[in-house]
């Protein structure tokens, strides 16, 4: 169904002030420059960029800002060219690109490692909004970008508001709930996801869980108990009952934590551990693989294990 | 007609007159104009003669007011008796981006005590980028006995209290639609209030929020209500719980999921699978959070007559994006992340001949650096508005000089929306926009250098626009000032910034305005 068309009223009846709204289609045509606009490379106005001269073109006296790039990252990106463009452009904008200034003057091309990372500067709404350009301020200006507000920190990112141009409520909803890849790439560490394989001995197969995710060991315990659930009842896309009936949390709990299965997993060093002894943050920044034993093949760790089990929460 | 014997009693001398010039009687003249439903063809008629306005104005039910400062809403009562549907907009669209002080304004409730007033038979509001409080959607809900509608997009200010009003009192009720606002959130219980009584809800939209909401009340709503075509659930509800509404909801023509990962069963996926089988009236499909690829398959039965699918929340790889998109000959609009990756845009151009919108939206919206180089663009945008002919909104950015803008102004004669950051060299570039650019109506500026020169260029045009925002650019009080006093039917508002010099205008918003200047402004802007 096409959409309705809308004109703007406000009542003014003269001539020269038709309502010229026309907000029919108007998505149609932004796929060309869209498709376009995920194509282009793009580097900020920087270092070659073409004179942006303070002083010319202004017809009444301005005084000009004090010093520092208006626009913010020029200055920043002399001989660094750190300006950079993310292919994607955000909900409800159309092809804006997302410029990031590394703020580094050590004046290298290219991307600079320290600037990947997990996430960016989180701008969440109903928060005091304030210009936060933070830029380099350079002795000579090459850019010729002279003009600006505020002074630089050498942060590793300069925080602009609105920037990258996605919709603060979007910005919002992915940093609540990133949406979860499900995919068999080796775990990711920076890109804010850590997916681990997790083996269940007698499972047909295996899962793949986001550390980053929990906050703490009982969060990843309840997830785990409720991935393998199907696996400890012993039917699994089974054609009968549905397989998650009559399953009660707290008899996976009593599988998991009582007798039958032990939570381990296997650190950087390639040393196998029992799940739970270090602080959380420290146990994913460590874990590669988890692995959900059978209690009975535990036996080297069995005693603490029973205890530490019940501590796991 | 009741709104025409009306019209007589208050307009006689002028009927008396036309009687005589004018075959038309006044029934059959606002009888065929109100089969009008665009606004602009009704503004044009409005234009013709006292009569025509008259007449046009009498049978015009609906009203949109693109800017809501624009006009006052004792104005629009005064010239439109008859209303039954509003659509207002509020704040520039660039507090979108947080660009636009958190009080800025735009607050529905002195429209809502004159609609009170002067449209009791009021049936549809439509809001975006409006503030709105509970209070004003207590008396929305009380005051409006045939109040049917409800649509609220990017607005702020209200909270899931201001729901349970409206559940509980708007006995009409056929759309709730509640998209992308700054909500707060007090938890699912409003959605119970609707009563058991009620069956007339055909659209119902809360994806917006994140609370738990009562599943049960939920599910007999859906089932008592056989007309809902439109439902989109929030990420609270899950497959399972998916499956067991749209068992009763045979007849959706757009659906959001809620969640899209919950572990299932075989058996559970069977019944999925077959619930979205044979949905030919399904043309859009949202929500998928978190989609799992592997349960993506269910949902293939239902995509035959899909027009619009949006996987902006479904972190899909490429080959789960083919794999579908192999079931939607339809797609004309399709929104994914960039996860897909190029290999995904390929699938697309191979599996969608029809498509006319594609976004692709950042995985990690707070930007991950990507591609760079030095050169400027000019000519790629250039190539852009010289073939897109038809062009009518676009946004720009980036390593651009005055000469994006020349081509711009050259070429781009039916752009109607601009949104310019981060580009030109020179007052220059602005003056090629609004020199060129006949049908431009809004225009939206952040981080340029374009100063006074610029902005005084455009005097003779902005009364032909609808709005002007620059923030971060060149421009000084003393400019904005002038503008004002050059052109008193446009409001000129300043946004000060904390610290900042007190000549630079930081923030600009000039609109036109018959309605003066407003009175509601919060002290850090200033109307000149």
């Amino acid at each position: 169904m096409s959409k309705p068309i809308e004109h703007d009223y406000i009542g003014l009846s003269e001539p020269q002030l038709p309502s010229m709204e026309k907000s029919s289609d108007t998505n149609n045509k932004k796929n060309a420059l869209h498709l376009k606009a995920t194509e282009l490379r793009l580097g900020l106005p920087g270092s070659e960029s073409p004179e942006w001269d303070d002083h010319d073109h202004n017809v009444l006296s301005l005084k000009t800002f004090v010093s520092g790039a208006k626009r913010g990252f020029s200055d920043a990106l002399d001989g660094g060219g750190k300006w950079v463009f993310s292919g994607g452009s955000g909900g409800g904008s159309e092809g804006l690109f997302s410029p990031r200034s590394s703020g580094n003057n050590n004046g290298g091309k290219g991307l600079s490692g320290s600037d990947s990372g997990l996430g960016g500067p989180v701008l969440k709404d109903g928060a005091t909004q304030k210009p936060v350009v933070v830029q380099e301020k350079k002795p000579q200006a090459a850019s010729g970008a002279g003009h600006g507000n505020g002074n630089i920190a050498p942060a590793s990112k300069a925080q602009v508001v609105g920037w990258p141009p996605i919709r603060s409520f979007r910005k919002n909803t992915m940093a609540s709930h990133p949406p979860k890849k499900d995919d068999d790439a080796e775990a990711k560490l920076g890109s804010g996801c850590l997916y681990v394989k997790v083996r269940m001995d007698g499972a047909p197969y295996l899962r793949k869980v986001d550390l980053k995710i929990y906050g703490s060991y009982k969060e990843l315990s309840s997830a785990l108990e409720k991935m393998f659930s199907c696996f400890t009842i012993g039917q699994c896309g089974s054609h009968g009952a549905p397989s998650r009936d009559g399953l009660s949390e707290s008899r996976l709990i009593d599988l998991l934590h009582g007798s039958e299965y032990v939570l381990t997993y296997e650190d950087k060093d390639g040393d196998w551990m029992l799940v739970g002894d270090v602080p959380w943050e420290m146990f994913t920044d460590s874990c590669k693989r988890l692995r959900i034993m059978k209690s009975s093949e535990a036996i080297g760790l069995a005693p603490r294990a029973m205890e530490k089990c019940k501590n796991c929460t | 007609m009741e709104s025409s014997e009306l019209k007589r009693s208050k307009d006689s001398p002028n009927s008396d007159e036309s009687a005589g010039l004018s075959s038309f009687p006044d029934e059959v003249l606002e009888r065929v104009l109100s089969l009008l439903k665009s606004h602009r063809d009704r503004s044009f008629v409005s234009l013709v003669c006292k009569d025509w306005y008259n007449a046009e104005r009498w049978s015009r039910t609906h009203v949109f007011i693109g800017n809501c400062y624009s006009v006052s809403p004792e104005i629009v009562a005064r010239r439109f008796p008859n209303i039954r549907s509003v659509t207002l907009k509020g704040k520039p669209r660039f507090s979108d981006f947080n660009l636009v002080p958190q009080n800025w304004g735009a607050d529905i409730h002195a429209w809502l005590v004159v609609f009170a007033a002067k449209y009791p038979f009021l049936e549809e509001l439509r809001l975006k980028r409006m503030a709105i409080s509970d209070e004003s959607l207590a008396l929305l809900a009380v005051a409006f006995p045939n109040f049917k509608a409800l649509s609220l997009l990017s607005c702020d200010g209200f909270s899931t209290n201001g729901l349970a009003a409206i559940a509980t009192n708007c006995k009409n009720l056929t759309e709730l639609d509640i998209q992308e606002n700054g909500i707060d959130d007090k938890g699912g219980s409003w959605l119970g209030c609707f009563p058991e009584s009620f069956t007339s809800l055909e659209v119902l939209n809360f994806a917006n929020l994140t609370s738990d909401i009562n599943f049960d009340a939920l599910e007999r709503l859906v089932g008592r209500c056989k007309s809902m075509r439109v439902l989109k659930l929030n990420r609270s509800i899950s497959l399972e719980q998916l499956q067991r509404l749209l068992v009763n909801a045979p007849q959706l023509a757009e659906l959001g999921t809620g969640s899209f990962s919950q572990e299932l069963t075989f058996r559970q996926y069977k019944e999925l699978e077959c619930t979205l089988s044979n949905r030919k009236n399904m043309h859009t499909l949202s929500g998928l959070w978190e989609a799992k690829g592997i349960y993506l398959p269910a949902l293939y039965p239902a995509c035959t007559n899909l027009t619009f699918l949006n996987l902006s929340y479904a972190a899909l790889q490429s080959s789960e994006l083919a794999k579908l998109l192999a079931h939607c000959p339809r797609l004309k609009r399709l929104w994914v992340l960039d996860t897909v990756q190029d290999k995904g845009l390929e699938a697309i151009g191979l599996n969608c001949p029809l498509l006319e919108e594609l976004r692709v939206f950042p995985d990690d919206p707070f930007g991950q650096p990507d591609y760079l180089t030095n050169e400027p663009m000019d000519e790629a945008f250039g190539a852009v508005v010289k073939t897109c002919t038809k062009l009518q909104r676009l946004s720009v950015s980036g390593l651009l000089t005055d000469l994006t803008f020349e081509y711009i102004g050259r070429y781009a004669k039916n752009l109607e929306t601009l949104s310019v950051a981060f580009a030109g060299s020179s007052d220059w570039g602005m003056q090629c926009v609004l020199g060129g650019c006949p049908k431009l109506r809004k225009l939206e500026i952040r981080d340029c250098p374009f100063g006074n020169a610029a902005l005084l260029s455009g005097l003779e045009k902005y009364e032909s626009m609808r709005s002007l925002w620059m923030s971060a650019c060149k421009v000084t009080m003393n400019g904005c000032r002038l503008l004002a006093r050059e052109m008193p039917r446009l409001n000129v508002e300043v946004m000060k910034e904390d610290g900042s010099d007190d000549s630079q205008a930081d923030k600009v918003y000039v609109y036109r305005s018959i309605a003066g200047p407003r009175r509601d402004a919060p002290p850090s802007v200033l109307t000149l």
